[in-house]
């Protein structure tokens, strides 16, 4: 059975892009097209999900995500409240399904989750009633969908269409949620060539049965891509040898003006922030030209409201 | 194709008659997606308004949205002025329960505040369920309820009337 779609093949939870159909991701993208001038108009709001309310559980520090996920309820009309909820390692399934029966208690009509473990936000979606959609905004090293969804209107906005392009997503692959969710939807969207490149170490084995070619040398896999993805490097993980330091990692696979001339010029770079400057990316490279890192946050707003609309649209039918 | 049920380009012109002398430089013509542009862009041109002609699509403002959903192919509303004092010219294919133009209005009032707004419809086919009635209309046709009238265009540009 598939959680995330109705019998009739709507959207009832997004957890992940993994498995969803290419409809469905289109749907989302024009949807989100239609929502992008409610940020410029006098009042930055349509009524679609007046009433509803939506609650942010974020069991895992972030600002931007939980950000634009409350401007996206706020411009929808939904009342959004927010709960950064700490927690140990040693916290229990049930203490989680407490915590949402709670919130359910209180007339919840749909939950944005973040957590550090893979599979969170699909063990709510599985525990809460039919009229409450679920909406992963990250868990562990699974998925992180919404990001993935607004990686993709940032790269048909910028190139048009999916079918001629040549994408390479860099850096730490093995520990990113990010990096998964978007090869799902750039593989299902029909995207000819997508590549991975990083050092052996930050490659999960069997990436290849994604559909993705493996690099390890950024001359060789930015050649001809239209468009560049850094990934994020977690400082963490240089704790656990898996790399020398952020001085060397940069030298080999840092962003730079020069490395990024071995992609086509036109090519746009993207990154899911935060940024760490002068580790995966040079800040001449982040500010410049080729950069599109601030609209991906604006068109995340406008891609969260669309997921947002379609589940609320979705669930009551 | 219902015979009894008129060419549209005759009453689109009996429409623009009858707008013709209410016009003033404010006047913006908003119509409403997708039947509703239609007949926008031909009173646009018969009119030879200076100002673009603005679309609507009221999809984030219907109220059975909790009950039937988005619909699936909702286009960007595109108003390519400043609302704030305009007289509006609402337009719209088919006035039926009234609850197109209220969302229409709704929407509209969240770009700005206009002087007015006036509804013109193609065909009011009456079962109004809200105190909406047109300013100008071309046909005024008794339909009953479990039939709908639709307006369609043709590969070629032409608009026409069909009762299903």
């Amino acid at each position: 059975m598939n959680l995330q779609l109705t019998s009739d093949g709507r959207l009832r939870h997004l957890l992940t892009l993994d498995g969803l159909p290419r409809a469905i991701l289109t749907q989302i993208l024009d949807t989100a097209e239609s929502f992008m001038d409610v940020g410029e108009r006098e009042v930055k709001k349509v009524p679609l999900l007046r009433g509803k309310s939506i609650f942010n559980l974020f069991f895992e520090p972030s600002t931007r995500t939980r950000t634009t996920f409350e401007i996206a309820a706020k411009r929808l009309s939904a009342d959004v409240v927010n709960l950064n909820i700490a927690t140990s390692s040693q916290t229990k399934g049930e203490a989680i399904l407490d915590t949402v029966d709670n919130l359910a208690a209180m007339h919840a009509d749909m939950f944005v989750v973040r957590h550090g473990q893979s599979g969170a936000a699909h063990f709510i979606a599985r525990h809460v009633a039919p009229h409450i959609s679920v909406i992963n905004a990250g868990d562990g090293r699974h998925a992180h969908p919404t990001q993935g969804l607004l990686d993709m209107f940032t790269i048909r906005r910028f190139k048009g269409e999916f079918h001629n392009l040549t994408v390479a997503i860099v850096g730490d692959v093995l520990h990113s949620r990010v990096a998964r969710s978007q090869i799902h939807a750039l593989t299902t969207l029909g995207v000819p060539e997508v590549r991975v490149i990083a050092p052996k170490t930050l490659i999960p084995t069997g990436v290849e049965q994604m559909g993705v070619k493996v690099y390890h040398d950024m001359e060789a896999g930015l050649a001809g891509c239209d468009v560049v993805i850094m990934l994020r490097l977690q400082s963490e993980r240089m704790k656990g040898a898996r790399l020398p330091s952020a001085q060397e990692y940069f030298k080999f696979f840092g962003l730079t003006k020069e490395k990024l001339a071995f992609a086509k010029p036109d090519a746009i770079v993207m990154h899911p922030g935060p940024m760490n400057r002068g580790v995966e990316i040079d800040s001449e490279v982040a500010d410049g030209p080729q950069s599109v890192i601030l609209p991906q946050v604006t068109y995340g707003i406008a891609v969260r409201m669309a997921v947002m609309a379609l589940l609320a649209g979705g669930a009551t039918a | 194709m219902h015979a009894s049920l008129p060419d549209v380009d005759p009453l689109i012109a009996q429409l623009a008659a009858a707008i013709a002398p209410t016009l003033t430089p404010d006047t913006v013509i908003v119509g409403i997606h997708t039947g509703g542009v239609w007949v926008a862009e031909r009173l646009h041109a018969m009119l030879h308004c200076a100002l673009p002609l603005g679309t609507l699509d009221i999809s984030f403002y219907r109220d059975d949205f909790s009950r039937i959903g988005l619909h699936p192919q909702v286009k960007p509303s595109n108003l390519p002025f400043d609302l704030e004092g305009r007289d509006i010219l609402l337009v719209d294919d088919v006035l039926h329960s009234g609850r197109t133009v209220r969302a229409a209005m709704n929407e509209l009032f969240d770009y700005g505040r206009p002087a007015s707004i006036r509804l013109a419809v193609l065909v009011d086919r009456g079962g109004h369920e809200l105190p909406i009635r047109p300013d100008f209309t071309g046909l005024t046709l008794a339909v009953p309820a479990h039939q709908n009238i639709n307006l369609s265009r043709l590969d070629d540009g032409h608009l026409t009337l069909s009762l299903a």
